[in-house]
């Protein structure tokens, strides 16, 4: 397990670099740079000018000896400043902004996780039933409204019409004047909103997915030996059935580790919320290459990580794959 | 406003850029104007301090250091914290700001300035000429990364005098000198000798403004409060919100709730989604035309643009009231020159084109183009009259006047195709390399009427800004004249004459100007719209006791 482990952990190495490398070419190779979006059209800049920015940001070099100084800062895990004009460590950039989005999508992800495998399992047992069909017109109804517009309606709805909840943001202006409580009441209240709308959005995949692993389980031999045994239909579901249709849960669970930093641009643009999908979307429509580089390779190690942990619990939970060594 | 955010407002690309493209300009990026929507009839009420005003921005700031902002956002900041030399007033007139007065020599090449002697940093330290001076050598330093070196450059020669004056003297006379002082000055007992890429100064301002910097949550809101010693008097509003909010559905929801005071309204909000009454009694809406034009370009290199028989016959076929009723619902202006039309260098007595797709027929024919082989489209030599437009992607305003003119050409026998492109590789592929036929674009329009940048015959490299090739010696000579003159009224006959050569020459179909909707609470009183727009005076501005809804600590 260990070898198998450290193996896992070394073939890692490769695949990021080759992940890099890919990324910085693709993200060079676009027409566009920070400094022309400043320079071009700009009647106030000349040759000069723009020469003296290129060699501030260092991109009067060329492509793989720029590519080889940020590796070489990014192996003393140091990230780079932005080329944006707050020219901040991409590091505080983007932890500022991990907070919020990990709170808003783990929040969301349980909310996704606690509706939607009961909701699978249901429509599984109740194959063809009328809950089974409510519920797939419901979660495609989810799947298919544009996050956009439901939460315009939302926000209407309960923001100027009713005036419950608060419409943008995630914090009152007021925040800092909040007793402890108060502060996590209103965080509590901004978050309704947007942990209800991509909630509403993410139930078809997992529910769609709970049902059909759970069709196949019931279908499986030791399903109808357990029901031959006399075993009541609530043991049989949950104890038996449930358990191995879960597993490949674990799967989708590990490869959704990256996104609980991704953010969605949309989503916080409308709720006016500073994550990591705006920073993104920012950073590549100024070609801001330090913090997209800084943002990818994040997520490129916890994808790879994710995959990793996903294999590890598969194992832990399945004899049948358990790895020898 | 202050004159660096109209200093940044330089192109419309610019704008177009932190705006996310086609939304309306916010209301202090565009200041001039007249025909406003007068504000609704108020009791009188005292001026009184307090309260507080929430505005909203579709993007945060980026940094708040003056010499290194190049975007709108931050400019609306750092505008309120710092002040230049000089200043436009609210008839767009050249005032004292941080100078009391100035002299400018009789051979028009030094200009000295006195500087007032009651002027304090927000840390307490006073205003000195040392000020003056580091900030000048902190802009033409090759090390400094700024977008404002270009006028600063041409000094040759800066002098500190005393403590209060200093005199700067140019090689040659040039008429924009004087509102290029109008840049922030810069704190040099907290700047210099360091670099100014990492001062901490870019998060935590210090000017001499009317308001203080206090706090700044990235992506969220920056709160700044009114600075008591400012030498104007302290501002009656005591504090200054900015809340980011990137899209301006959210933010309108975000007004109408009340939880935001101000904001720019798109023409569809303005026309359609404000009428309630509600919406009357709690806002005050505002109207005045923006420092910016769209147009549409034609690369003279091109050999079906190269007769300005064509380019004339081109603008004839084109409906422009249309697409100022059709795009801007009718706010906005349809304009024949580059100038603003309410200000006083535009030439309302250039030769016009307007729109009659029969006579604009007649003179294609003229110019050789004719229906030979009956498929309803012109040809000359064999070749039918097709082109494209490019323009670049976001910004709907831009794409539906496209639409518009496609329909117009059609209707004249000239097939039109719309190419729409990502602004970086819009630029970079395209224009920069003049691989286009004819793109649909915008100018900011500067406060001070010289354009040699954009028209001038040797202006057109890569990257530079003449990217149509427009060459015409007289009109350079008339630009070098203008900016070499300094009494204004002397000035306009070099821009009038200008004018009129390009009406003739049509190098673009000039389309439309468009209007700044700001949008107000109406509890602020002390509004007062001018050509300058609104944001003017906004250190006069004040809540009436009885109408105040935050209670700000000092």
């Amino acid at each position: 397990m260990g070898f198998y482990l450290l193996k896992r952990l070394l073939l890692m190495i490769p695949v990021l670099l080759g992940i890099t490398i890919i990324s910085f070419t693709v993200m060079k190779v676009a027409p566009g740079d920070p400094v022309s979006l400043i320079t071009d059209l700009n009647p106030n800049m000349n040759e000069e000018a723009i020469k003296r920015i290129r060699a501030h940001y260092g991109l009067d070099e060329p492509m793989h000896v720029q590519y080889l100084k940020w590796l070489r800062n990014m192996l003393m895990l140091d990230f780079g400043r932005s080329f944006a004009s707050d020219n901040r460590p991409v590091i505080d950039k983007i932890l500022e902004r991990i907070p919020i989005t990990l709170l808003i999508n783990a929040l969301s992800m349980s909310l996704i996780l606690i509706v939607a495998i009961p909701i699978g399992v249901m429509s599984a047992v109740k194959q063809d039933s009328f809950f089974d069909k409510g519920t797939t017109v419901f979660v495609f109804l989810g799947f298919a409204i544009p996050t956009f517009w439901l939460a315009l309606l939302l926000m209407i709805l309960f923001g100027v019409q009713l005036n419950w909840l608060p419409i943008s943001g995630f914090r009152s202006l007021h925040y800092a004047d909040l007793s402890f409580a108060g502060r996590i009441l209103d965080i509590a209240k901004h978050l309704i909103l947007p942990i209800f709308v991509s909630g509403f959005g993410g139930l078809a995949g997992y529910s769609r997915y709970m049902r059909s692993n759970m069709l196949e389980v019931i279908r499986q031999d030791y399903i109808t030996t357990a029901r031959a045994k006399g075993l009541d239909e609530t043991t049989v579901i949950f104890k038996h059935a449930l358990r191995n249709a879960l597993l490949p849960v674990i799967t989708l669970l590990g490869l959704s580790v990256p996104g609980l930093i991704g953010g969605s641009v949309i989503f916080e643009t409308i709720f006016s919320i500073p994550g990591m999908g705006q920073l993104f979307y920012q950073s590549v429509m100024m070609r801001d290459y330090p913090t997209i580089m800084g943002i990818l390779v994040i997520g490129a190690v916890l994808t790879l990580l994710g995959n990793l942990l996903a294999d590890l619990f598969y194992s832990l939970a399945d004899p049948r794959i358990r790895v020898s060594g | 406003m202050k004159l660096k955010e109209i200093a940044i407002l330089v192109t419309l690309a610019a704008l177009c850029l932190t705006t996310g493209c086609g939304q309306a300009p916010q209301e202090s990026k565009t200041t001039a104007g007249n025909q406003q929507t007068p504000p609704a009839a108020k009791k009188q009420y005292e001026p009184a301090y307090g309260d507080m005003i929430i505005r909203g921005s579709i993007g945060d700031a980026s940094v708040l250091l003056p010499v290194l902002v190049s975007d709108s956002a931050s400019g609306e900041i750092t505008g309120l914290i710092y002040n230049g030399l000089v200043r436009y007033d609210k008839d767009i007139k050249l005032e004292g700001d941080l100078a009391e007065k100035w002299d400018i020599s009789d051979d028009k090449l030094t200009i000295r300035f006195f500087l007032r002697k009651d002027v304090k940093w927000q840390d307490g330290t006073p205003f000195t000429s040392k000020d003056v001076e580091y900030t000048y050598k902190l802009i033409v330093d090759p090390k400094t990364p700024t977008a404002y070196a270009t006028d600063f450059l041409k000094v040759k020669e800066f002098r500190v005098l005393d403590d209060y004056t200093v005199e700067v003297t140019y090689d040659k006379p040039y008429a924009p000198a004087l509102g290029s002082w109008g840049q922030a000055m810069h704190p040099s007992h907290l700047l210099e000798g360091k670099d100014v890429t990492q001062s901490p100064l870019k998060r935590h301002p210090i000017g001499t403004g009317p308001y203080k910097f206090v706090e700044w949550k990235t992506g969220e809101k920056i709160i700044l409060d009114s600075y008591h010693d400012y030498f104007e008097g302290r501002p009656y509003i005591d504090r200054v919100l900015t809340r980011t909010i990137p899209d301006l559905a959210t933010m309108f929801l975000e007004l109408k709730a009340g939880r935001v005071d101000q904001m720019g309204l798109t023409p569809l909000q303005y026309t359609r989604q404000t009428d309630s009454q509600l919406f009357k009694e709690n806002f005050v809406k505002y109207k005045y035309l923006a420092f910016g034009y769209s147009y549409l370009g034609y690369n003279l290199q091109d050999w079906k643009f190269k007769d300005k028989k064509v380019r004339q016959a081109l603008t004839t076929a084109i409906n422009r009231e249309s697409i100022v009723s059709g795009v801007l619902f009718g706010l906005g202006k349809v304009t024949d020159t580059p100038f603003k039309p309410d200000t006083m260098w535009y030439n309302h007595n250039v030769k016009k084109f307007p729109y009659d797709p029969e006579k604009a027929k007649q003179m294609f024919a003229e110019a050789g183009w004719k229906d030979t082989d009956g498929d309803g489209i012109l040809d000359k030599d064999g070749k039918p009259f097709e082109f494209t437009i490019l323009t670049n992607h976001g910004n709907d305003i831009r794409k539906n006047a496209a639409t518009i003119i496609q329909n117009d050409l059609k209707k004249v026998g000239i097939k039109v195709h719309i190419r729409v492109i990502e602004w970086a590789a819009f630029l970079k592929n395209f224009i920069n390399k003049r691989n286009f036929e004819a793109t649909l674009l915008g100018w900011g329009i500067g406060i001070d009427p010289s354009q040699i940048d954009i028209w001038n015959s040797k202006k057109t490299g890569e990257t530079q800004l003449n990217f149509i090739t427009y060459q015409n010696p007289e009109v350079d000579q008339l630009l070098d004249d203008g900016a070499a003159t300094y009494d204004p009224e002397e000035r306009k006959k070099y821009y009038d004459k200008f004018q009129e050569i390009i009406a003739e020459d049509q190098p673009y179909t000039f389309l439309f100007v468009q209007d700044s909707l700001p949008v107000t609470s109406s509890r602020f009183h002390g509004i007062e719209p001018a050509a300058a727009g609104i944001m003017y005076n906004f250190i006069k501005w004040y809540v009436p006791k009885p109408l105040q809804k935050y209670h700000i600590e000092p």
